[in-house]
C-alpha cells in the first residue's frame, strides 16, 4: 500500500510564503493541504485615522508586484466613497495603466515562475546560458509592460501619480506614439509566446468548480462591473460579501471563501470562462492554438489562460492608445474632491483574480473602517479541494514526482501571498 | 558567459514582513544588467528559484520583523553572512508596517481576526538594524533599480555603497521641477534621503519620505514650511508618520 510523505516548507517561485502537507499512510490520505505561513501584516487596521489621500499610496504596498490594481482597486472604493467623477481621459489611462500591470505580472508568473518547472530547471537563471531568447524575450517583454507603467504613473511598483481623482501626471502624445510602436513591435515576442505555451505538456487533470469574475457590457472587464459567477449569480460589486462569505479554517491558513459550493476559483481562467465572447480576436486565436475552449476545467491552465490574457492586453493597448491619441491628449489635474462623510467599494481583476476594496470616510475625509479581499484568499478552497482530488489519482507516482506536480499546481494559481491582509499563521507541521 | 575558476561571490535573497517589491525590482534588474549573473553566485532566492542554499557571503534581506520567531531567522542569517544588507523601505525603516505602531497591538489584531486574534502572534513592527547589525542599506519603497545595481557593484569590490545622505530637494532641482510648495501641495523633500531622482515630484505628487530622513535634518525648518503651506498639526503628523512612523516613536515625537 501507498505511503507518501510530502513537506515542502516554503514552495519556491510563489510570492509570499506557503507550505504543501500531505500524508498517505497505507494508501489512505491523511492530510493533504496548502499552508499559508506568511507574517500577518494588518493593513486593514492601520490605514484607520489615515487621510482618503495617503489610502491608494499605502494600500499599494499590500503587494510589489500588483501594486497597480491594488492601487486602482483603492482609489476607486474611495472615489465613489467621496462621489469623485473622472474625467474620459483619466479613465483611458487607468485601463492603460492596467494592462501594464496585466502583462507585467503574468509575464512574470508564465515565464519566471512556471516554465523553469516545464524546462526541468530551478529557475530561470540556468536558461540564461540554455536559452538566451526565450530569457532575453522574457526580459523585453517584461521591461516593456514596466515601461508601459512608468509613463503613465511614474513606475509600476508603487505608483507615485495614481491617486483619487486620476492622475498627477499626463504622458505626452510623443511618448504615446513611441509606446505604440513598441507594442506593436511586441506582436512578434507575444506570438512566440503562444507557440511556446502551446508546445508545453500541460499535466491532465480537471475538477468543476464554480467561476467568479467581474463582467461588464462592453468590454473584457478589469476596472469596475458586476460580480457573475459561472453558476449564474450576479451581484453588484457592493454586494461582494455575498459572494466571499469569509470564513476560518480552524486547522490552518487564512479566511477562506465560499459561494454556491465548497470552494470557488477566480483570476485568469475564471476570466476566460466567464467573458471569454469579449476577449479581442487575437486572444481568441491564441486561446485556440492553446487549445482552449470555455469551459476549461483544468486548473494547470490558469498558466495558459495567462497567456491568452497578454495577447489581449497587449492588442487593447495599441486601441486605447489610439482612442488617446485621436481624441488628442490635454494635460489634466486630477478630479477635484469635495471632503464628505462616505462609504464605497472598489472591485477590479487583477493578475490574480477580483479584488475588493472597502472604505468608510469620516466628513473629514479620515478613513474609519477598511476591508480589502484578495483573490488569493479566495483560491485558496478551491487549491485545496484540488490538492484533495488530484492527490488520490497520482498515489502510485513516486513520491519525488507526487511533490513537483503539486508544487506545480500551487504555481499555476499564482498565488499571491505577500497580499497577507487577511492571512494567518499556521503551526509548521 | 564567464567561465572563470575564480569563485564568484554567493549571494542569497530573503524577505521576511513585505510586499516582495524590491525583489521584484532585483529581478527588473537583469533587463538591463544580464551580466550580473557572470558576477555572483545565486545560492537562494525563494521568490525566483527553488534554490535553498545556506552558504553564502551576502544576504540581501527584504522586510520587516513583526514577530518573536523571525528574530530568530534573521539572526541565522546574520550568523552566516559576511555582509548583510537591508533591501528596502521595510528593512532599512520598517515602512507602513509600522503604522500599526501607532494604534495599541491588540486592537489591530482584532481588528482583522476578531475572535481569533490570539493566534496570530505580533509585535510592534522594526527595521532588521533593531534586531541584528545591518553592513549596509538600499533605502525606498521600492528600492531604485540603478542604485540596486551600484551597490552591489561597490559591495564586490569592497567599496562602501553609494547611498547619498543629502536630501531630494537637490535632486528635484537638478531636474528643473518646480516646487512643490509653489503648486499648492505638500513635500517631504527637504528632509528625506535623496538617491530616488525624485521620481515622485517629477511625477506631480509630493515626497512621501519612503527613502527616509537624512541625517541632521533641519526639522524645525521643515515643519515652519508645512506650517505656512497651512497644514495642521494633523495634517503634518500624518505626513511625517506614513514611512516614517517607526522614527517618529522611537524618537518619542508621536
Amino acid at each position: 500500500m501507498t505511503t507518501l510523505n510530502v513537506n515542502v516548507h516554503y514552495v519556491t517561485r510563489i510570492e509570499g510564503h506557503g507550505n504543501i502537507v500531505v500524508d498517505v499512510k497505507n494508501g489512505e490520505v491523511k492530510e493533504c493541504r496548502f499552508e499559508v505561513v506568511e507574517a500577518p501584516r494588518f493593513f486593514e487596521a492601520f490605514v484607520r485615522g489615515r487621510p482618503y489621500h495617503e489610502i491608494n499610496h499605502i494600500t499599494s504596498r499590500i503587494c510589489g508586484i500588483c501594486s497597480v490594481g491594488h492601487s486602482t482597486t483603492s482609489t476607486r472604493a474611495t472615489e465613489k466613497a467621496l462621489g469623485v467623477e473622472l474625467s474620459e481621459q483619466a479613465w483611458l489611462l487607468r485601463k492603460l495603466n492596467f494592462h501594464g500591470e496585466i502583462l507585467d505580472s503574468h509575464v512574470l508568473h508564465t515565464y519566471y515562475l512556471v516554465a523553469p518547472d516545464f524546462l526541468g530547471v530551478h529557475s530561470v537563471i540556468p536558461l540564461v546560458e540554455t536559452h538566451r531568447e526565450v530569457v532575453e524575450r522574457a526580459l523585453r517583454l517584461k521591461k516593456l509592460a514596466r515601461d508601459l507603467c512608468a509613463m503613465i504613473s511614474g513606475r509600476h511598483t508603487h505608483p507615485c501619480a495614481l491617486v483619487v481623482g486620476g492622475f498627477t501626471h499626463t504622458p505626452t502624445e510623443r511618448e504615446l506614439r513611441e509606446m505604440r510602436e513598441r507594442l506593436v513591435a511586441a506582436r512578434a515576442d507575444m506570438d512566440a509566446t503562444v507557440d511556446l505555451f502551446a508546445s508545453l505538456p500541460w499535466p491532465q487533470f480537471e475538477r468543476e468548480t464554480e467561476y467568479v469574475s467581474l463582467r461588464k457590457e462592453d468590454e473584457y472587464a478589469f476596472i469596475d462591473g458586476v460580480v457573475v459567477t459561472s453558476d449564474g449569480f450576479t451581484y453588484p460589486i457592493e454586494d461582494y460579501k455575498k459572494v466571499t462569505n469569509e470564513y476560518l479554517v480552524p486547522f490552518s491558513t487564512a479566511k477562506w471563501t465560499k459561494h454556491n459550493r465548497e470552494s470557488y476559483m477566480v483570476g485568469a481562467l475564471a476570466r476566460f470562462n466567464n467573458n471569454y465572447e469579449q476577449l479581442h480576436p487575437q486572444a481568441k486565436e491564441a486561446a485556440a492554438r492553446l487549445g482552449m475552449k470555455p469551459l476549461v476545467h483544468n486548473p494547470f491552465l490558469n498558466t495558459a489562460a495567462q497567456v491568452v490574457e497578454m495577447v489581449h492586453s497587449l492588442e487593447d493597448s495599441i486601441r486605447i492608445i489610439d482612442e488617446l491619441l485621436s481624441r488628442g491628449v490635454r494635460e489634466e489635474k486630477p478630479a477635484p474632491v469635495t471632503v464628505r462623510a462616505g462609504e464605497g467599494v472598489g472591485a477590479c481583476e487583477v493578475p490574480r483574480g477580483v479584488l475588493f476594496h472597502h472604505y468608510v470616510y469620516d466628513e473629514k475625509g479620515i478613513c474609519l473602517e477598511a476591508n480589502c479581499i484578495i483573490p488569493t484568499n479566495q483560491n485558496l478552497a478551491n487549491l485545496n479541494a484540488d490538492i484533495r482530488a488530484l492527490v488520490p489519482q497520482i498515489l502510485d507516482r513516486p513520491q519525488e514526482q507526487v511533490r513537483l506536480l503539486l508544487e506545480v499546481l500551487v504555481r499555476a494559481y499564482d498565488p499571491c501571498i505577500s497580499c497577507s491582509t487577511h492571512f494567518l499563521k499556521v503551526e509548521f507541521v | 558567459m564567464s567561465k572563470s575558476s575564480v569563485a564568484k561571490p554567493k549571494v542569497a535573497f530573503f524577505d521576511f514582513a513585505s510586499c516582495e517589491g524590491c525583489q521584484l525590482t532585483v529581478v527588473d534588474s537583469l533587463q538591463t544588467h544580464l551580466d550580473l549573473l557572470d558576477a555572483v553566485e545565486i545560492v537562494n532566492f525563494r521568490e525566483a528559484a527553488t534554490l535553498n542554499g545556506w552558504d553564502f557571503d551576502i544576504a540581501f534581506v527584504e522586510g520587516s520583523i513583526t514577530r518573536p520567531h523571525d528574530e530568530e531567522r534573521l539572526k541565522r542569517i546574520r550568523e552566516q553572512a559576511k555582509i548583510l544588507v537591508a533591501l528596502g523601505a521595510c528593512a532599512d525603516t520598517a515602512c507602513v508596517n509600522a503604522l500599526k505602531n501607532l494604534q495599541p497591538p491588540d486592537e489591530v489584531r482584532r481588528y482583522v481576526y476578531g475572535e481569533h486574534a490570539d493566534w496570530y502572534e505580533t509585535y510592534a513592527a522594526r527595521p532588521l538594524s533593531a534586531v541584528v547589525k545591518v553592513d549596509a542599506v538600499i533605502p525606498g519603497c521600492p528600492i531604485d533599480q540603478e542604485e540596486f545595481v551600484e551597490v552591489v557593484k561597490a559591495l564586490l569590490v569592497g567599496k562602501k555603497p553609494p547611498i547619498p545622505d543629502y536630501p531630494v530637494c537637490v535632486e528635484c532641482k537638478l531636474k528643473g521641477n518646480v516646487c512643490m510648495f509653489h503648486i499648492g501641495k505638500v513635500c517631504l523633500g527637504p528632509v528625506t534621503r535623496a538617491g530616488c531622482g525624485a521620481i515622485c515630484p517629477t511625477y506631480g505628487d509630493g515626497c512621501e519620505g519612503c527613502r527616509g530622513i537624512i541625517p541632521h535634518p533641519n526639522e524645525n525648518a521643515m515643519e515652519e514650511v508645512l506650517d505656512e503651506a497651512g497644514l495642521t498639526l494633523d495634517d503634518i503628523m500624518h505626513r511625517f508618520t506614513m514611512f516614517n512612523a517607526y522614527r517618529e516613536v522611537e524618537t518619542g515625537k508621536w
